[in-house]
């Protein structure tokens, strides 16, 4: 992934701010039961970040809701239903993404209490071991620890939890990390921001390790930069998203650190994920 | 199967017609069995002009026993009657004809209209509107389509996207009962068309990308209560293997096949999902239908077979208990589903007559099947096909091109068929006036090349980067007329896009067909000579059929309004430059946006 090239022209943000300031709504396209990225109550780190956007401008946020599915941004930002997306993977094809404001990785979840101490895909243990991973649902394409491990010849132990999951319930992606939790797996691979907030809500500790290698072979990351987005040409909204993520770094850095979001792009690390009863 | 088999089937379909007329045309291949239909007395009653279901026929030719329509007069077909359905993506339906009423249904959110033909203009007798949920939208995977209703015994069979089956009193349009089979929150919607047997309502899912463990069920024709589901993937007593079972190949034989064909619980999320076509052969009383690829995994996370996704099944009409089952693609790699159209016929092979299904599969080849054993007669490819080496026929596998097997960031290039296959779900149609099998075809193949990254639900995943191209000849689609006993083409036509329209052929020899450009065409049957065709407003991705209209005259109808996987460009405003969009599909067809616009348009033709 390679970032956005970002250029600041000083005036045109100034005047950009000023015209936006107050006169418009924030309009947000989200997933309405996503944690811990939205909610339709606002609990999740895109909606905390948002609202503290909003603040700063003296307006209000208003979303447009739609699971984050197939036909995600055609439907809400490409329809113009909204006009901004607080999270994607910077060069997405189908937005004009910001600058990252976090990168995360892929990340082997354990119970602490069974001492694996898995950090790579090469750990002999995971050929033995019952391995939870993420299910995408699209064919042929997989997160990339599911890769890693098949790359390696590790399937027969691999076991696939919905990346949608069960969209009726609270928290539909949480289920692969209570699996770790009840010992339906021994070691789940799971992308760091959606396991570093359900980890520190299981009733028992669990440890939170970033995969390694970080790219496997010579083209599998597992780690990825997370921007912001508007649609293309919508140059104004873009250089505030620009603006805000500079200016907010330290407040953006501590309201994902309350939500456990491992980083890869920081000295220091997420608060480790404690069991909290 | 012989026209006069086909009327007998008809008339058992629908009851309270008892009288089917008999129109004893002489089929180039005459089934030994064929019984003559009771003879037609009252015209009131003669439902040979009707067109029930998208198939027309349990055998699912697609032939039509009229033919006032011919080789010589079909170029003064003009529009009688056209309709707007008001929706716009991809309409797959046929136009259903009973009693004087035509049945259409939209894509989603799946209208169904009925429309008078006995009064001028086919005015809107009424409308029914599913309330089908907008949700449902963002889990179909490759546009929001619907392959058609059915009717029988005064009764509509609509299946929602969102998972419901609804009986509809085909008069009054008031629902008789409505039945809820899936979840959309497992990934499963239902696109494919319901079919009618006996006292049974046949359904299938949707959804093997997304992870969903395919079934095929049958509901209570009256109450809607199901009576029983076979899974295609599992345990045994889930699959419906039992006793019966007896598969012509070895590698089909074994206890819960569906699951040690596949890692740990990957069965579970294991696809073989059941959203193409169903045929029944009443004196076998046995149902075939095919089964979705595998998925959701890359192939290197699913070694085996992954029984019984990607092949077809025979099962008890009455029960469900599978009788035999053949595996196309065992492990499949391409994305090939199985769930292309079985076509029914009795040919005169080797010493005598065989009871065969004919299948233009996903993989490319032209599969004839013994449809009471399951054995494989011949395959042999009927487009370019470089991901196989050829249908091993004692085995009944595939000879895999290991050199083509792909491996994520590895490139592959020149994997011919592109995963819509020689044909996708396109139905073809069979005369057995001439013999030949037409098929609408894609002539499209693909590289695999590098990692594409993605995101949803919050998580970023990879992918092989996929890009579909025209095949060798530069042409993305053909219209072939194939000849299942001799195995080879005796003529083509080739088209600039693929052919993603169904096929209607009739007893004066005429084939009709439609392009995603908008062109609906009739040619000679018996030599490939356009005879017509006519621009509509949209694309053709539907079936067109022809029936007999109140006033006695022969008319053609389809539904125009360019969409599903291959029309996603259009009807989904996708971004041309963005090639792999719709897994792929977009890098073959950036041109479709000049070529056609989107709408749903019913059109019906006929002689001035």
């Amino acid at each position: 992934m390679r970032p956005v090239f970002f250029v600041s022209v000083a005036c045109v943000v100034a005047l950009a701010w000023s015209d936006l300031r107050g006169a418009e709504a924030l309009r947000v396209c989200a997933d309405p039961n996503n944690l811990p990225f939205t909610n339709a109550k606002g609990e999740g780190f895109e909606n905390r970040i948002a609202t503290l956007m909003a603040r700063d401008l003296g307006t209000r946020v208003e979303y447009t809701w739609f699971a984050q599915r197939r036909g995600f941004l055609r439907n809400t930002l490409s329809a113009q239903t909204c006009d901004i997306v607080m999270g994607l993977p910077v060069d997405t094809d189908a937005a004009w993404t910001t600058q990252p404001y976090y990168r995360s990785t892929y990340v082997f979840v354990t119970r602490r209490s069974r001492n694996l101490h898995i950090r790579s895909f090469d750990d002999p243990q995971l050929r033995s071991l019952r391995i939870g991973v993420e299910l995408v649902g699209d064919d042929n394409a997989n997160t990339p620890p599911a890769h890693a491990l098949s790359r390696r010849g590790i399937v027969r132990n691999v076991v696939g939890y919905s990346v949608y999951g069960d969209y009726r319930t609270d928290s539909p992606p949480s289920a692969i990390i209570a699996a770790v939790a009840h010992r339906e797996v021994d070691v789940a691979a799971a992308w760091g921001p959606m396991a570093g907030y359900f980890a520190a809500r299981q009733p028992v500790p669990l440890d939170i390790v970033p995969v390694q290698p970080q790219v496997d072979g010579r083209f599998l990351p597992q780690t990825f930069s997370i921007a912001m987005a508007t649609r293309r040409r919508d140059n104004a909204r873009h250089e505030l998203l620009e603006q805000f993520i500079k200016r907010r770094r330290h407040d953006i850095d501590r309201i994902l650190a309350e939500y456990h979001v491992p980083r890869v792009d920081r000295e220091q690390t997420a608060p480790p994920a404690e069991g909290t009863r | 199967m012989g026209p006069a088999v086909l009327l007998l089937l008809l008339a058992l379909a629908i009851s309270g017609c008892e009288n089917a007329a008999s129109s004893a045309v002489g089929p180039a291949h005459s089934p030994s069995t064929a019984t003559s239909a009771p003879a037609g007395t009252n015209p009131a009653s003669d439902t040979t002009g009707d067109w029930v279901r998208p198939a027309r026929d349990y055998s699912s030719t697609r032939f039509s026993p009229l033919d006032e329509i011919n080789t010589g007069n079909v170029k003064q077909l003009v529009v009688k009657t056209t309709f707007s359905t008001g929706v716009l993506h991809g309409h797959e339906a046929a136009p259903i004809v009973a009693s004087n009423t035509m049945y259409i249904v939209t894509p989603y959110p799946n209208l169904v209209y009925a429309l008078d033909l006995s009064k001028d203009g086919a005015p809107v007798k009424w409308k029914y509107e599913p309330k089908t949920l907008a949700a449902a939208q963002g889990v179909a995977c490759c546009d929001v389509v619907n392959r058609g209703v059915t009717y029988a015994d005064g009764t509509i069979f609509l299946n929602t996207l969102d998972n419901r089956t609804i009986a509809l009193d085909a008069f009054t349009g008031k629902e008789k009962w409505a039945s809820k089979l899936g979840d959309l929150n497992k990934g499963e919607t239902i696109t494919m068309a319901p079919l009618v047997v006996k006292d049974k309502v046949l359904v299938g899912n949707s959804g093997g990308e997304m992870g969903v463990r395919g079934w095929l069920i049958a509901l209570d024709a009256r109450t809607g209560n199901v009576a029983w589901r076979a899974y295609s993937t599992g345990p045994d007593k889930d699959v419906l293997i039992g006793p019966r079972f007896k598969p012509f190949y070895a590698s089909d034989r074994g206890t819960d096949l569906g699951i040690h064909t596949w890692p740990a619980d990957a069965w579970r999320n294991g696809g073989g999902t059941v959203w193409g076509w169903i045929s029944y052969d009443p004196q076998l009383n046995l149902v075939y239908y095919g089964t979705s690829n595998p998925g959701p995994w890359h192939h290197e996370q699913r070694p085996g077979d992954n029984k019984w996704t990607a092949g077809v099944f025979a099962r008890d009409a009455d029960s469900g208990e599978a009788v035999w089952f053949y595996q196309m693609s065992p492990h499949d790699l391409w994305d090939y589903d199985g769930v292309n159209e079985q076509v029914l016929a009795d040919l005169p092979l080797g010493d005598g007559t065989r009871k065969v299904m004919m299948r233009a599969d996903r993989d490319g080849y032209l599969y004839v099947i013994d449809r009471t054993s399951g054995e494989v007669i011949s395959a042999d490819p009927y487009v370019a096909v470089t991901s196989t080496k050829g249908i091993d026929l004692k085995s009944g596998r595939p000879i895999e091109n290991e050199s083509l097997r792909p491996s994520l960031g590895q490139v592959v290039r020149n994997v011919c068929p592109a995963s819509p296959g020689g044909k996708d779900w396109q139905p073809t149609a069979y005369s057995t006036r001439t013999g030949l099998l037409y098929i609408p075809a894609n002539n499209l193949c693909m590289d695999f090349e590098g990692v594409e990254a993605n995101y949803i639900a919050g998580t970023p995943f990879v992918g092989a980067n996929v890009r579909m191209y025209a095949g060798p000849g530069g042409n993305r689609g053909e219209f072939i007329a194939w000849d299942p006993v001799a195995r080879r083409k005796v003529w083509s036509i080739k088209e600039s896009f693929p052919v993603w329209s169904g096929v209607a052929v009739t007893a004066s020899d005429v084939a009709f067909y439609g392009t995603m450009d908008g062109w609906f065409k009739a040619v000679n049957a018996k030599t490939g000579e356009e005879l017509w065709k006519s621009k509509v407003g949209s694309g053709i991705v539907g079936q067109p059929v022809t029936y007999r209209g109140p006033d006695g005259k022969q008319y053609v109808a389809v539904l125009a309004g360019v969409g599903g996987w291959s029309g996603a460009i259009v009807a989904g405003g996708l971004d041309p430059r963005d090639g792999t969009a719709a897994l792929g599909f977009v890098n073959a067809l950036p041109d479709l946006p000049q070529a056609t616009t989107s709408g749903g348009m019913l059109y019906i033709f006929g002689l001035p």
